[in-house]
């Protein structure tokens, strides 16, 4: 059952991750992203990381992507890309490269761990006592062992919101950033986005 | 281990299989006619609010009036835009759906709590609850399932391929992150005062008699009347419901996101925006009022869970078409204003006084030292945030700053 879950999900998981690369539309790429992400979620489940699971629902499923959203369609840059051009020489050849190494370095491992193949020997993220609830645990661990740095990322992410209120609250005086090339305000109709010639 | 049932703890066989399939029928049906009679409640009650008949033709009182609307749906024309995303706008009003009935998995919506028991009922000869899941995280599936309902919106608003609804999306996904937030903190206070996070446990912890014998040891109480009134405007904005029901707003932008959607794809976002106020009445009564716990007058206890429970629910729904009724809808930054100036701050500084009075009770802190001093703490800070806020007015009136 539990190999079951982990080999579908482990599908969705590669098909999403597929689809972000692959999509020749950024909101498309996105909602593969929610796809990998949900993936994720149930192989926390299947491994008995319930919080993990939903943490990442809500985190990431619930708020990044919605965000990521959120600004492609503020700023218009939903239209549909060319994959065909490398921003970069030769970006696609190393990618592979790289990707078939990761591949050599799995399968390696699963060759010399030869007794549990498909998931490994039992995983980090579960439960490590299985009286006491898993919440209860990580809270604990978080502060007390770790309080040092979590109140350090608290701080840091303090100082992140402080600095877009600033960024984002300019002195007038300034120059202003000029408009993107692509939003160009035509008359009496609402500000809307010029077709790129090409596109479509 | 997925779940704190007693049904499950135990050798699964086939009648504990077939106890959950019916459990899992019974929820969806449940959940299929509540919605119908929560359309027709909604219409009757508004057209009593406004002096006028309302649906009176389709059955008595005009009950079956939203199954006559559902069988025209099914027999209108199925319209796809020609600029509309095809695919992204067929997806959209599913991942609308499915949420709202998976939102309904984890709430209580019976058994016997009266006289100190555990609320498990008798079914078949197995010992249950009267819920069809109950995760040990709970109430934070609620909170990941209302998260991911904002994708629905949004995406039947941008692949419509037209303008209002696209500002509908924006404004969706703009409202329901923020309002995620409060929605999460007044949940924290719930969860810090009954130590649980099991929606089972949350009802459990408030059922018997608490103060003076017969106020009840409702949440709504224990945790204070501050998480509770976060929880029901955050609950509002998260539903889209007026007053904040911006991302609809049919004088300005024509419905927004259903805009261009007929036939039984519009009937599926309909349908999952009233089974959504369904829900969330029902997770409000379950956090805050006890969910199904009550005393049980004659008879079997079992029954008077489910009679509870839908009289609080009930109760809930009034309130909600009360509030749409009578309140105009609030301008786009008194929503942003109220989610992000009144509710966090409001609903973070009450987690953090209660979490004191925790700690001070166990510690045996002084109790008078304790409020003295939450107060003076609470106070400084409302007072920063209002120079903040101050402050930042007064230097935008003076154009130093955009």
């Amino acid at each position: 059952m539990e190999t079951v879950v982990f080999i579908v999900s482990a599908l969705i998981v590669l098909a999403g991750g597929l689809g972000v690369v692959s999509s020749r539309n950024p909101v498309h790429a996105a909602l593969s992203l929610i796809a990998t992400l949900f993936g994720i979620a149930v192989l926390f489940l299947n491994l008995g990381a319930q919080l993990l699971a939903v943490v990442q629902v809500i985190v990431y499923t619930g708020a990044i992507v919605v965000l990521i959203l959120f600004v492609m369609m503020l700023l218009g840059v939903d239209r549909e890309e060319d994959l065909e051009t490398e921003p970069l020489v030769g970006q696609r050849l190393l990618a592979g490269l790289i990707g078939l190494l990761f591949l050599g370095a799995i399968l390696a491992i699963i060759i010399i761990g030869k007794d549990a193949i498909v998931t490994g020997s039992h995983s980090v993220t579960g439960a490590i006592s299985p009286t006491i609830a898993n919440i209860s645990q990580i809270g604990t661990a978080l502060f007390t062992t770790y309080v040092f740095p979590l109140e350090v990322t608290a701080g840091l992410l303090t100082i992140a919101v402080v600095g877009a209120v600033v960024l984002s609250r300019r002195p007038n005086d300034l120059a202003p950033i000029p408009e993107p090339e692509s939003m160009v305000d035509m008359g009496d109709e609402p500000l809307t986005a010029i077709p790129e010639e090409g596109a479509h | 281990m997925l779940s704190g049932d007693p049904l499950l703890s135990g050798h699964i066989d086939l009648a504990v299989v077939l106890i959950v399939l019916l459990k899992v029928v019974a929820v969806f049906a449940f959940l299929l006619v509540a919605t119908m009679l929560m359309i027709w409640f909604e219409r009757k009650v508004v057209s009593d609010f406004q002096n006028r008949v309302g649906p009176n033709t389709a059955g008595p009182f005009g009950i079956l009036q939203t199954l006559a609307d559902g069988i025209k749906f099914f027999f209108k024309e199925d319209l796809i835009p020609d600029r509309a995303e095809r695919r992204v706008f067929i997806l959209a009003p599913l991942l609308t759906v499915v949420p709202a009935f998976l939102l309904f998995t984890i709430v209580p919506f019976g058994g016997d709590f009266s006289n100190g028991h555990d609320g498990s009922v008798e079914l078949f000869g197995h010992t249950t609850y009267l819920q069809l899941a109950d995760p040990a995280i709970g109430i934070l599936f609620a909170l990941a399932m209302s998260s991911i309902a904002v994708y629905g919106v949004m995406l039947a608003g941008w692949s419509s391929g037209s303008k209002y609804p696209l500002l509908g999306s924006v404004r969706a996904s703009a409202q329901m992150v923020s309002y995620e937030a409060a929605l999460g903190l007044s949940v924290c206070a719930v969860v810090l005062t009954t130590g649980t996070l099991s929606t089972h446990g949350i009802v459990v912890a408030q059922a018997g008699s608490g103060w003076g014998g017969f106020i009840p040891h409702w949440n709504l109480i224990a945790a204070g009347f501050v998480p509770f009134v976060v929880f029901l405007l955050a609950s509002q904005a998260e539903l889209n419901r007026p007053p904040f029901d911006l991302v609809e707003a049919e004088q300005e932008l024509v419905g927004s996101y259903h805009t261009e959607y007929s036939s039984i794809r519009f009937a599926l976002f309909f349908v999952a925006e009233f089974m959504n106020s369904v829900t969330m009445a029902a997770i409000i009564v379950t956090l805050f009022l006890g969910g199904p716990a009550g005393p049980a007058l004659l008879g079997p206890g079992w029954l008077w869970g489910i009679i509870w429970f839908l009289l609080k629910m009930t109760a809930f729904l009034f309130l909600f078409v009360w509030v749409r009724s009578t309140l105009p809808r609030v301008r786009y930054d008194q929503l942003m204003d109220l989610g992000w100036k009144v509710l966090i701050p409001l609903s973070l500084g009450w987690l953090l006084l209660l979490a004191t009075f925790w700690v001070a009770r166990d510690q045996h802190w002084n109790g008078f030292v304790t409020v003295a001093l939450g107060a003076v703490v609470g106070l400084t800070g409302y007072g920063l945030l209002k120079g903040a806020i101050a402050t930042s007015k007064a230097r935008r009136l003076e154009g130093v700053v955009d």
